[in-house]
């Protein structure tokens, strides 16, 4: 049955901003404003449509939300107001932990492993390495082929001091103090689940 | 009083620079007889209007011609108290138009003679207006009679009361209250316009039966309305007695049908369920108390309403119903205050929430309502003795299925007034309305009821004179004017009790209300000419006249706009207003001198309607156009009141040309007069009879349609029309 609405309360509850989701008044400005718009699977506005109309699996396991760059132009000229960018970034967050994420899908792949990996390691991102991490992630081939087709931008890149070659191996400024804000993160997330739980 | 004429020009504003103003005073001395002419550097300032002020006091002067500049500017400075003037526009019709070069010989010559001629005209013009004496009548009444005892018609008499006047207030039912009375609560009217108020209709049902100016009759109908404004006769049918009153003003609001239901299509499922219902059955049902399913008492918390339930369709009602999307955002509301846990959903076609209704529409979204943008496409029984509606989901394209346990059909309004002509078809499906009654059975020889448009709703101007109807001193408010909420239409109701008052206390100055306000003038006829062709009755847009038995017309000075059509329309030229008449356009037009035929400067005139054309005029002025220095412009209160005579006069007197500017007509009217364009448009077609007997080309006579946005435009269509009439040899009737 459609317009069942026990999927649309459990965003409005779970996800984040969810709630913002009813106010939704699908006009398509975010539809027409995303710069990746084409490519998404359903716009911004179908989405929240979706989630009203309870299509649970079909919300979760679509790609859309991951295509997300956060380029905020959706938030700006949502004339509701409605922070769609963190909606999108919320419902893409609630997919995983509902373990309903597409794990093949190419931003979640790369951002929930090789990202965050790269990123916590030393407390900044090592461009380098996260490039090379990228490239191989599907397998030796095609890292190769791709290294090669973007040999040109990579050494203009060096040569206009954009890209530090030498991999970052060092630790950041007060890496313990970076270490201890995601641990506070961490007890802070769980203990929201504890709650909605 | 003996008349007597004073010309002032102003040499202000560069007139005094450009024209020669001494030539100028001696045609208006010499050649106009006028007795006082003097000129000032600067008419509009303090010692320019002292100067005529003096003048007016030691010298006698009671009419004025003052040449300057358009009479829409310093229309305060010019209020001299004069019984007769008339302003000469040399500025925007002169100097500002025709830019003469340097050295320019001819362009200056040509500029000085349209300078000369507007002159003239303007000292022909007040020659022939005498002051208008006010219409009286002993017998004028300041009581206001409202038909209706709806939440509009309620808030009209108490609104007139509140005002000092005295109301005859008559209710159909036996009840006041209307619709309003049968409802839970209202949509929000104040800030924040977040939840539903309490239902005022109590409130005001006490407030207008404790008024004593209030005379309510309820269970009565209007048998007959004679009169006019000011002098209306109400005769009252309350329980098979009769009884009058005398009123000055009408207001009507007499709300608002529903469409039946029952002749929506079978895919809404209206009569295949009892958990159908219809939006008023649901306010009915909020209103005694718990919401359930009218099937099994269950409780119904899951409902659906479908918004535009016939609306905005071609088979059904074709308009929008104005109110149904914020009622059903307020209903959607009831269901929630009884269930937490409810579901509602609303499947529209757009949602319409004007103004503030805007935050109404976020709070049920906030609430969770659920919107749909589809329609019904089917309704079925339903697991658990629910309903299974089937929508067209517009914007997840495809067939979704909700189960509810009630779905509620916003009906659209229907109009509640009589129909004019009983052979058209009702737009709503055939016996819709009850033709042979009329709510005012209106004693006029123009029928017994106001005139409708397509829909059945009173015929108005409705952008620039909301609440008025085609008959003087009636005022339709509420869903009775248009399908309209509550809240718009207690405005419209104070709207039309302030028109109302307007209306009675113009009559008793012996002045139009609109769209002339203030207008003393109005027409009289010279009986032993009339030959009783019925042109004057038939076109009067406002159904002013009547006719006695012979044919002759009867007017009702107080019905009257002041719009002249049945001047225009008299083939006799018998009808004259004391200022406005069929001699005194001749004899201005007649007084622009036309040239010889070998000079090869031709002459086109021009009759603007002064409400769009002119003002349109004054604008292209503005904006420094250049136009053709061979125009001269005659501006006439209304398209309506153009006499053919007039074109007949001007192709005997030479001029080459005449192009007529009148307002758009047709559906989407913009004429004040409502039918004043339209009625000139029809005469001009049978002017070619006029031009064949003159053996002319009839393209020498065009009507455009001007509206007041169209400055930019009109150069083109000005010179276009004067390149065209160059292209036909001079007028022959020049040389006589």
């Amino acid at each position: 049955m459609a317009y069942d609405l026990s999927f649309a309360r459990e965003v409005y509850k779970n996800s984040e901003m969810g709630h913002w989701i009813k106010m939704c008044m699908q006009c398509g400005v975010c539809a027409g404003s995303c710069p990746l718009g084409p490519h998404w699977e359903h716009s911004p506005r179908q989405l929240f449509q979706m989630v009203r109309a309870g299509k649970k699996e079909e919300v979760l396991k679509s790609s859309s939300m991951w295509m997300c760059t956060s380029c905020y132009n959706c938030i700006v000229r949502c004339p509701r107001h409605l922070p769609i960018t963190h909606i999108v970034h919320g419902l893409a967050r609630y997919a995983m932990e509902q373990g309903m994420a597409n794990p093949q899908q190419p931003t979640h792949r790369f951002a929930s492993k090789v990202f965050w990996e790269n990123i916590v390691a030393t407390g900044r991102v090592g461009e380098a390495g996260l490039t090379m991490k990228l490239y191989f992630l599907d397998g030796l081939g095609a890292g190769i082929r791709m290294g090669l087709e973007m040999k040109d931008v990579a050494l203009g890149m060096v040569k206009t001091g954009r890209l530090n070659p030498i991999p970052f191996r060092g630790k950041i400024k007060g890496y313990a103090g970076f270490q201890a804000m995601l641990q506070k993160a961490a007890a802070i997330e769980s203990k929201h689940k504890e709650a909605k739980a | 009083m003996e008349k007597k004429i004073g010309c002032y020009i102003c040499k202000g504003c560069g007139i005094g620079d450009n024209l020669d103003v001494g030539a100028l005073e001696s045609v208006a001395r010499k050649d106009q007889k006028i007795p006082v002419v003097r000129n000032h550097e600067f008419l509009c300032g303090s010692e320019g209007l002292e100067l005529i002020r003096k003048d007016m006091e030691s010298e006698g002067v009671n009419a004025l011609v003052i040449a300057g500049c358009s009479p829409r500017a310093k229309v305060d400075e010019f209020r001299l108290g004069a019984a007769l003037m008339d302003r000469v526009n040399l500025r925007e019709q002169v100097l500002w138009v025709q830019p003469v070069a340097e050295g320019d010989d001819t362009a200056e010559e040509d500029r000085q003679m349209a300078a000369v001629d507007y002159l003239a005209m303007g000292c022909v013009k007040v020659k022939k207006m005498d002051a208008p004496i006010p219409f009286e009548d002993p017998g004028f009444s300041k009581d206001i009679l409202v038909v209706g005892g709806g939440v509009a018609g309620l808030t009209a008499a108490k609104n007139i009361a509140d005002t000092g006047y005295k109301v005859v207030l008559v209710e159909k039912s036996d009840d006041l209250g209307g619709m309003l009375s049968r409802m839970h609560k209202v949509s929000p009217t104040k800030p924040p316009y977040k939840d539903p108020e309490e239902n005022p209709i109590a409130g005001l049902i006490a407030a207008v039966k404790g008024n004593g100016a209030i005379k309510i009759h309820t269970g009565a109908t209007i048998k007959k309305t004679a009169g006019a404004p000011g002098l209306f006769d109400i005769t009252i049918v309350k329980g098979g007695k009769e009884s009058t009153e005398r009123v000055g003003a009408i207001v009507v609001a007499t709300g608002f049908g529903l469409y039946d239901a029952g002749k929506l299509p079978a895919q809404l499922g209206h009569g295949s369920s009892p958990d159908v219902i219809t939006s008023l059955q649901f306010e009915e049902m909020a209103k005694a108390g718990k919401i359930v399913r009218p099937s099994d008492g269950q409780p119904a918390k899951r409902v659906a309403f479908s918004l535009c339930a016939g609306q905005r369709s071609t088979e059904h009602l074709e308009y929008c119903s104005g109110a149904c999307c914020v009622y059903s955002l307020k209903q959607a509301l009831y269901v929630k205050e009884q269930y937490a846990d409810a579901s509602t959903y609303l499947i529209y076609q757009e949602v319409r929430t004007p103004g503030q209704m805007e935050d109404f529409y976020r709070k049920v979204q906030d609430e969770g309502g659920v919107f749909i943008k589809g329609d019904v496409t089917q309704v079925a029984k339903g697991a658990g003795g629910g309903l299974s509606v089937e929508v067209n989901d517009k914007l997840l394209r495809g067939k979704e299925k909700l189960e509810v346990d009630l779905l509620v059909l916003a009906v659209g309004m229907t109009p509640s007034l009589d129909t004019v002509d009983p052979n058209k078809a009702s737009p709503v499906g055939a016996g819709e309305f009850d033709y042979t009654k009329s709510v005012l059975n209106l004693d006029y020889r123009q029928g017994p009821s106001l005139p409708e448009l397509k829909w059945g709703f009173p015929d108005s101007h409705f952008i620039c004179f909301p609440y008025e109807t085609r008959r003087t001193g009636i005022y339709v408010a509420g869903p009775a004017r248009r399908p309209m909420g509550i809240a718009a239409s207690v405005s419209d109701a104070t709207g039309a009790a302030l028109k109302a008052i307007q209306v009675v206390e113009s009559v008793a100055r012996g002045a139009a209300v609109h769209p002339r306000a203030g207008d003393l003038s109005y027409p009289s006829f010279r009986k032993e000419g009339c030959t009783q062709c019925k042109r004057c009755t038939e076109e009067c847009p406002f159904g002013a006249i009547n006719e006695d038995d012979k044919g002759n017309p009867l007017f009702n000075p107080t019905r009257c706009r002041r719009c002249g059509t049945c001047m225009g329309a008299c083939p006799q030229k018998i009808i004259s207003f004391a200022n406005y008449s069929v001699d005194m356009i001749g004899s201005m037009l007649k007084e622009v001198e036309v040239p010889e035929e070998d000079e090869e400067k031709p002459r086109i005139l021009i009759f603007a309607c002064e409400n769009d054309a002119y003002p349109a005029m004054d604008q292209m002025a503005q904006n420094r156009a250049k136009i053709s220095p061979y125009v001269r412009v005659i501006p006439l209160r209304c398209m309506g009141s153009m006499n053919l005579v007039w074109v007949a006069d001007a192709m005997s007197s030479g001029y080459d040309g005449v192009l007529l500017m009148g307002c758009r007509h047709g559906d989407q009217y913009q004429c004040h007069n409502v039918r004043g364009s339209a009625l000139a448009e029809i005469r001009l077609s049978k002017v070619s009879e006029t031009l064949d007997r003159l053996q002319l080309e009839s393209a020498r006579v065009r009507m455009v349609e001007v509206n007041i946005m169209d400055a930019d435009k009109l150069p083109e269509v000005i010179n276009g029309f004067v390149d065209d009439i160059m292209e036909f040899d001079p007028n022959p009737y020049k040389a006589f």
